[in-house]
């Protein structure tokens, strides 16, 4: 499966994940113009350049952090410019390894995302090329947007 | 110089140069904002940048957390003080997405015409400042003259110049009136004809031209990769408007060409967006005429509950400065678990350094100029 795609459908997209990847990569759910996938938190990395290199989902639209309490998770939203497809790719991480591999090797536009990700929620992206504080200040030594973090008038 | 050579010969072969850093901002003339870039020159040759952003973080996601679905819709409005309605737009659109309903035809219709305002304005707001960094104040002053008149709209639209709060979940607030009707058309006839004078200020002197042309030069590739979105991308030959390939509100009923230029410098930039100046005042005739084939008494408004059910959602829109997306999940409560925006800004900023890389410092606020930089929406 050398060649890529460069309008793939919905149902291309999906047929290819489950070919390329099968349990790695489930999609959940399709909609028009939209795939929403659940990957393994090792295959985020392989998943991507697949996406990126054969699917020619050339834009990151964004990568966001969610503090789910009993676990955190990664949301990648991948765009393709020829179709207006989106893939939504989430990612489960447990609390005691907040590891992931960084994707701003495929898309350049993903390093800011990553680096707010982790000042806002401490998720660590493993060989990112610039991992430091964006937004907040440096000397910070916790993650506002974690849950544990409690707004005033905050239940 | 080095302290070690003290050759004072003029010969080139043994000159040698420090690389110097030269903080612009947070207070610059260039930066329209509170951030700042750190240019690395040799000479007069930019080899090295970093923008630093952050000056103006106030935990926008984290406050929405604590505040009921409604009350959110006022302070979307302060994401971007030049497009308002864009935001409060695509916040409603998120919930609901959530709420799994759709607003009436109607409010679809009101909602591109203020998007559409909104996104003349922003453009006028950056032909302003344009202007200024090329040193043509004249284009400055007729440029906010112009947008004075698109603030008036809003104000007959929803009584609000700038932070409108006009836009509701399920809706809009209020119908639009004759008296709108018939100034929307009267200004828009204007302004066709007056941009060509503020137009003619710019392109037709080569002097501005040529400090345009060939300047922040991107390949189609690089743009796409570095995730720049918006009338940059399409200045840089990447053919793509969420508007277009990815319809949102009623987007897919109206007609509107999508302006592309594949030079990929800073002239091809200003082009696009003067292109779409265009073009909007096209979308705004035609949803006009849209509203008033509905009729008065069609509906604008929805009735929805409060509480939205557990669950996610996302949707994106074609903001004036490129694509923004929001996020939400939703925990079956009044309130968001965790809304996310996504600003086209933040991300084009992110891609200063291959855009100034290897040109002059004096092109660089011209060079920047064409992200059209807000950072109501890039710090949040």
């Amino acid at each position: 499966m050398a060649e890529t795609l460069q309008n793939p459908s919905v149902q291309q997209i999906a047929e290819y994940l489950w070919h390329r990847f099968e349990d790695k990569a489930v999609v959940t759910k399709t909609e028009e113009r939209r795939v929403y996938a659940k990957v393994q938190k090792g295959d985020i990395f392989d998943v991507c350049r697949f996406i990126h290199d054969t699917l020619t989902f050339e834009h990151a639209t964004s990568v966001l952090g969610n503090d789910m309490v009993d676990h955190l998770e990664v949301v990648y939203h991948l765009t393709n410019y020829y179709t207006g497809v989106m893939i939504e790719l989430t990612v489960d991480l447990p609390t005691d390894d907040l590891h992931i591999a960084s994707v701003s090797s495929i898309w350049d536009g993903a390093n800011w995302h990553e680096r707010e990700t982790y000042e806002l929620f401490g998720i660590v992206f493993d060989n990112h090329p610039k991992l430091e504080r964006l937004l907040t200040p440096d000397t910070y030594e916790f993650y506002p947007f974690r849950k544990s973090y409690k707004l005033r008038g905050q239940p | 110089m080095t302290g070690e050579k003290q050759n004072l010969s003029i010969d080139n072969g043994t000159m040698d140069t420090d690389k110097m850093w030269v903080i612009m901002g947070p207070q610059h003339p260039f930066s329209h904002g509170l951030w700042t870039l750190k240019a690395q020159i040799d000479g007069e040759i930019v080899t090295d940048a970093e923008p630093i952003v952050g000056y103006l973080h106030r935990g926008w996601e984290k406050e929405c957390e604590n505040r009921a679905y409604p009350k959110i819709i006022p302070m979307a409005d302060r994401l971007c003080y030049a497009a308002s309605m864009t935001y409060t737009h695509l916040y409603c659109l998120t919930v609901e997405k959530a709420l799994g309903i759709e607003a009436p035809e109607k409010a679809k219709y009101i909602r591109m015409i203020g998007d559409e305002i909104c996104r003349v304005q922003s453009h006028l707001m950056w032909l302003a400042a344009v202007g200024t960094d090329l040193g043509n104040l004249t284009v400055f002053l007729w440029a906010m003259r112009e947008r004075e008149y698109f603030m008036d709209l809003n104000v007959r639209l929803c009584g609000a110049r700038m932070t409108t709060n006009f836009t509701r979940i399920g809706g809009v607030r209020n119908d639009t009136t004759d008296l709108f009707d018939r100034d929307v058309l009267r200004c828009i006839d204007r302004f066709e004809k007056a941009v060509w004078d503020i137009i003619a200020l710019i392109d037709d002197s080569s002097i501005f031209v040529s400090r345009m042309r060939g300047t922040g030069y991107l390949t189609r590739e690089q743009c796409a990769n570095l995730g720049i979105t918006g009338p940059a991308m399409r200045g840089t030959g990447v053919d793509f408007d969420v508007r277009r390939d990815d319809p949102y509100s009623n987007y897919d009923k109206v007609e509107f060409e999508v302006p592309v230029l594949k030079d990929g410098d800073s002239y091809s930039r200003y082009l696009v967006r003067i292109e779409e100046l265009f073009q909007s005042c096209k979308i705004i005739k035609q949803c006009v005429q849209k509203v008033n084939a509905l009729g008065k008494s069609a509906p604008y408004r929805l009735k929805v509950p409060s509480k939205v059910p557990a669950g996610r959602a996302f949707a994106r829109i074609e903001d004036p400065r490129g694509e923004s997306m929001m996020y939400l999940v939703a925990d079956g409560t009044d309130r968001p678990y965790r809304l996310k925006v996504r600003s086209p800004i933040f991300t084009n900023v992110s891609a200063s350094k291959p855009l100034v890389q290897g040109s002059r410092i004096a092109d660089v606020p011209v060079i920047m100029a064409m992200i059209d930089m807000c950072l109501g929406e890039t710090d949040r």
